[in-house]
């Protein structure tokens, strides 16, 4: 669906974001792409979208380039941003003013998401408060029924009943044409419903991997006491060690996204040898 | 749902699935939720709940009738019992076997705890009952 070959981007030409970056997703998924602040996951979002252009490489939706914008490109997209932006418009202007845009577009499906998040369909989003005017614009996205939809942390801002139906939304849109990526801070937000996760750091995306996979690969564990254990990652406290251990008997543990996070951003090398192993 | 940590989700899944059907929850015969309403309830990836689908199907406890959904199975109920009879005669007699020989327990000790605890249960079903 998503084809990224050989990116090279950066804001400007002396400090590159991505050197040679390569990604590719597929339809059906539900990706979750992890980064620290600064790493370039908004800007790699943006070059998917056609909202920032390659300096090298490509960015392609079913084989088509993105940065030439055409039309039958963009209509296969919906991006949402972190920052979001909204007219002084009700929902129902909203959709009359911006629906054309996308072919697949459902009134029916938006006033049903909008219920859904308990945003007010006559009110005038630019009063709202900020929570309220995401969640106006992620039912616009939902309903927009794009083959792309890349939402930018859509979780923040949320309140928890909000989350919560955020979340049965996102279960009840992806199909098997559908393919969406969520760059997220908040893991614990959305970890039953990534089922890819990706990691960008350092100019790349050194993890590209199923979380059935990351679970085959590596055990997450709490211990008292490691000794014995060869640990590949460990973080102590007063009560013990959270650890990352090599998976070797294929038994079943839960993975601990931000653990795993935080290996990788530590520049633990043995840890991405592991993922990337087959 | 909440998940335990110590088994895939899809597993979860597909043993809270076999336990409704069961406690007759939901019957033989009768169709099931559907993956994007199970997937929508539980708040998790569609591909996961397709996954515990799938394994229920290859053990024939849920069909899928072409077009239709799926379906519990007529014998759904006595599939399950007979595989959780096999897992529990491979992995969980064995450790309580080593455990009453460690604890010098006899089997007729415990015969006559299980008559009591069958009584016993057997009383409460009653009551249940009464209470319908």
């Amino acid at each position: 669906m998503v084809e990224i070959k050989n990116l090279s981007f950066g804001y400007n030409r002396q400090a590159l974001l991505f050197k040679d970056l390569n990604l590719a997703l597929q339809q059906g998924h539900i990706y979750g792409l992890l980064g620290k602040n600064g790493a370039g996951k908004s800007t790699l979002l943006k070059n998917m979208a056609g909202l920032a252009y390659p300096q090298k490489g490509s960015c392609l939706l079913k084989g088509l380039s993105v940065s030439g914008r055409p039309v039958s490109v963009l209509e296969q997209i919906y991006f949402l941003a972190e920052d979001i932006y909204v007219p002084s418009f009700t929902p129902a202007q909203y959709v009359a003013n911006t629906a054309g845009f996308y072919p697949k577009f459902s009134k029916s499906d938006f006033y049903i998401y909008l219920k859904a998040l308990d945003v007010d369909e006559n009110a005038v989003m630019d009063k709202q408060s900020f929570g309220q005017q995401k969640k106006a614009m992620i039912a616009f996205g939902l309903a927009t029924n794009t083959g792309l939809l890349v939402m930018d942390e859509p979780t923040n801002g949320l309140d928890i009943p909000s989350k919560v139906q955020f979340r049965k939304l996102i279960a009840s849109v992806l199909t098997d044409e559908r393919c969406i990526v969520i760059s997220t801070h908040q893991v614990r937000d959305l970890d039953s419903l990534i089922d890819t996760l990706l990691v960008l750091h350092e100019k790349e995306i050194v993890v590209n991997l199923p979380m059935d996979e990351v679970v085959e690969k590596l055990t997450f564990g709490f211990y008292a006491d490691t000794e014995g254990l060869k640990p590949v990652y460990e973080e102590k406290d007063m009560r013990g060690t959270n650890a990352i251990l090599q998976n070797t008997s294929g038994r079943f543990s839960k993975v601990d996204l931000e653990l795993l996070f935080n290996a990788i951003i530590s520049g633990n090398k043995k840890i991405v040898e592991l993922l990337k192993a087959s | 749902m909440d998940f335990k940590e110590n088994e895939p989700i899809y597993l979860q899944i597909a043993g809270a699935v076999s336990e409704n059907i069961l406690t007759g929850k939901w019957p033989a015969g009768e169709k099931i939720t559907s993956i994007r309403d199970l997937a929508i309830e539980l708040e998790v990836n569609p591909n996961t709940v397709n996954r515990a689908y799938e394994l229920l199907q290859n053990q024939e406890v849920i069909i899928n009738k072409r077009g239709m959904g799926l379906f519990v199975a007529a014998d759904g109920a006595a599939k399950i019992k007979a595989i959780r009879k096999e897992r529990f005669m491979q992995q969980e007699l064995p450790d309580f076997f080593r455990n009453i020989q460690l604890l010098d327990i006899e089997l007729d000790d415990l015969q006559q705890v299980y008559q009591q605890f069958k009584k016993d249960n057997q009383l409460q079903k009653d009551a249940g009952h009464e209470n319908q």
